[in-house]
């Protein structure tokens, strides 16, 4: 297992490496001069020359990303931000835990709505209920974050006046940007859940089970559901992966000062090193969660334990 | 899958055309199927024939018309510049097709080029393309096509390129293990050992063979690019005004939620029947190219 944990970590490094490469590239290859971004219009020659020579601009393009690479590495730099003059990395991080906290929200409801709808679907398979939930699924997989945002706001905010319709402080302000968001994930977790669970209530251990007289409680809550929740398990660190950048939209329809919302009025603006900052930041946090996932999914999955032995 | 292929590669003309014959019987038997089929058609009417189904012009503004309530005049009512909003939803779909099927088209092209390089010749060139495409999947998808548009800029064109780009990573894989599945096939060794060339293996015996989880990929694949560029212009980096985009025109309608929410229930709703209808059909495509399913 400790095999398989370091490969999986080691793997990491250059997958890690290759993004903060294209993120690199990509926006190197803006068109834009960094240095009279920074200093204006009114700047002379000179001024911006020392500019550049400062910040290691008028270097070749790999030796700027080697710098770059060092910088974010070892001294978490990641660049400074074109509008506010502050680091990159000490906005992301003022930002960052509204957009973990948003995405740790939906995703809780994804499971708590997603897994039971999707147990009770396959348990009672043609049934109307199972009807209805994948018909909901299917609009829930159709329908645009922003627009159930907007829907959302409409109806709870505007007219029942239940919920505010922006922020992220209070409880109650983030009910609705947290559902609006998990739309998809409840979907997504329900159609694997119910699929899954069909698949391993037609197992051989199951009919023995049911055949030595097992209550069919027992059967599908404790035999069948632990396996049947392996693949989800999978699905949902994906779906939280999915969920932090799908922030973004949400972040700005209720207002949230997220790394979303930082990252569009970035793009706006013009403010490049904040731009590259948010994607690397967010895709970094993305292989975490899915190399957490996959060490989640060998610790649970005994078939992956015993490949490592 | 294999049943399929060898299907393919011992009949001639006549028996392919049966075996699409028997696709569409079997997506007919899908009433699903068949609302996405006829939703994603009556867009594509709508589309081609904007200019002479459009009740009124899509930008004319008239601005002693503002916000009204659907009418007999204005079916669906007018936006905040006296527009009429069904005109420019029907205009829209001539763009939200576009790119959908202009971003999956480039793709298609970027991903299915690079899977079946990938897939055919193995080793080191199958090693590093694929690497390449398990960074680029490290992003997540919105987050590429954003970065990309950032760099790229708005507009038209840069939001299918993104779209399209942000793609590749997925159908590279699914061509690649399409062409896996097929590459040691007996009737691709019969064609290299006649002496055909690599290429004319991979564009004429490999990939129409692999083409069953393609169709599945990108008629879901539209439905995605859609989203995905509607996302894009509702945060302001797609299509800028005054161009009918349904998630810019949602952008537009968003200030005015409170007291007009039918700027921002319309356009939601063709953005969500759509994807809904290209859903169904792609899961029905799915099943009907399935042989797993047949009879």
């Amino acid at each position: 297992m400790i095999r398989y944990i370091v490969r999986r970590v080691l793997f990491l490094i250059p997958v890690l490496v290759g993004v903060a490469f294209c993120v690199f590239t990509l926006l190197y290859l803006t068109p834009g001069d960094p240095a009279r971004m920074v200093l204006g219009d009114l700047a002379t020659e000179s001024a911006l020359q020392e500019f550049r020579a400062k910040e290691g601009l008028d270097q070749p393009y790999l030796v700027q990303f080697g710098n770059y690479l060092y910088k974010a590495v070892f001294h978490g730099d990641i660049g400074r931000s074109y509008v506010t003059k502050r680091p990159v990395m000490s906005e992301i991080l003022v930002a960052f835990p509204y957009t973990l906290k948003l995405a740790a929200f939906a995703m809780v409801i994804a499971i708590l709505v997603g897994v039971p709808c999707g147990i009770l679907s396959a348990i009672k398979q043609y049934s109307i209920f199972d009807t209805l939930t994948m018909i909901f699924a299917m609009i829930g997989l159709s329908m645009p974050v922003f627009w159930l945002g907007l829907l959302l706001i409409i109806l709870f905010s505007v007219h029942l006046r239940w919920l505010p319709s922006s922020g992220f402080d209070t409880f109650q302000a983030m009910i609705l940007p947290s559902v609006a968001l998990a739309a998809q994930s409840i979907s997504m977790v329900t159609r694997m859940t119910r699929s899954s669970m069909l698949e391993v209530i037609r197992a051989d251990y199951i009919r023995t089970a049911r055949s030595k007289g097992q209550k069919e409680s027992i059967v599908i809550w404790v035999h069948a559901l632990r396996n049947a929740l392996i693949p989800v398990v999978t699905l949902c660190g994906l779906q939280f992966g999915h969920l932090l950048s799908g922030a973004i939209l949400t972040e700005s329809i209720f207002a949230i000062p997220g790394v979303g919302r930082l990252m569009v009025d970035a793009i706006k603006t013009r403010d490049y090193p904040m731009v590259q900052g948010g994607v690397l930041f967010v895709a970094v946090a993305f292989s975490i969660v899915n190399l957490l996932v996959d060490l989640l999914y060998a610790y649970i999955d005994p078939r992956i334990k015993a490949q490592y032995r | 899958m294999n049943e399929n292929v060898e299907m393919v590669a011992t009949t001639g003309g006549r028996k392919t055309r049966s075996q699409l014959g028997e696709v569409l019987f079997r997506l007919r038997k899908s009433p699903l199927a068949m609302f996405g089929l006829a939703v994603v058609l009556i867009l594509i009417f709508c589309a081609l024939f904007a200019d002479v189904i459009a009740p009124h012009s899509y930008s004319k503004q008239n601005l002693s018309h503002m916000f009204e309530a659907p009418s007999r005049q204005y079916l669906l009512g007018t936006d905040e510049f006296g527009r009429d909003i069904l005109s420019r939803l029907i205009y829209g779909a001539r763009v939200s097709l576009q790119v959908g099927f202009i971003a999956v088209g480039i793709a298609l092209f970027v991903g299915g080029l690079l899977g079946a390089v990938s897939g055919y010749y193995g080793g080191w060139i199958d090693n590093g393309i694929m690497r390449v495409m398990d960074v680029l999947l490290s992003i997540p998808q919105t987050l590429l096509a954003i970065a990309i548009v950032a760099a790229l800029g708005p507009g038209l064109m840069n939001l299918m390129i993104a779209v399209g780009i942000s793609a590749v990573p997925n159908y590279a894989r699914i061509v690649r293990s399409s062409v896996l599945s097929i590459r040691g096939m007996e009737f691709i060794e019969a064609a290299r050992a006649v002496g055909s060339p690599d290429i004319r293996i991979i564009l004429k015996h490999i990939l129409p063979n692999s083409m069953a989880p393609i169709i599945v990929q990108s008629t879901l694949g539209v439905a995605s690019a859609i989203l995905n560029a509607a996302g894009l212009s509702f945060i302001g980096l797609g299509i800028q005004p005054p161009y009918p985009e349904w998630g810019a025109m949602l952008s537009g309608g968003r200030q005015y939620i409170r007291d007009y929410p039918h700027l921002t229930l319309y356009p939601g709703l063709a953005i969500m029947i759509t994807i809904l209808a290209l859903n169904f059909l792609g899961d029905g495509l799915r099943d009907a190219l399935d042989p797993k399913l047949k009879r």
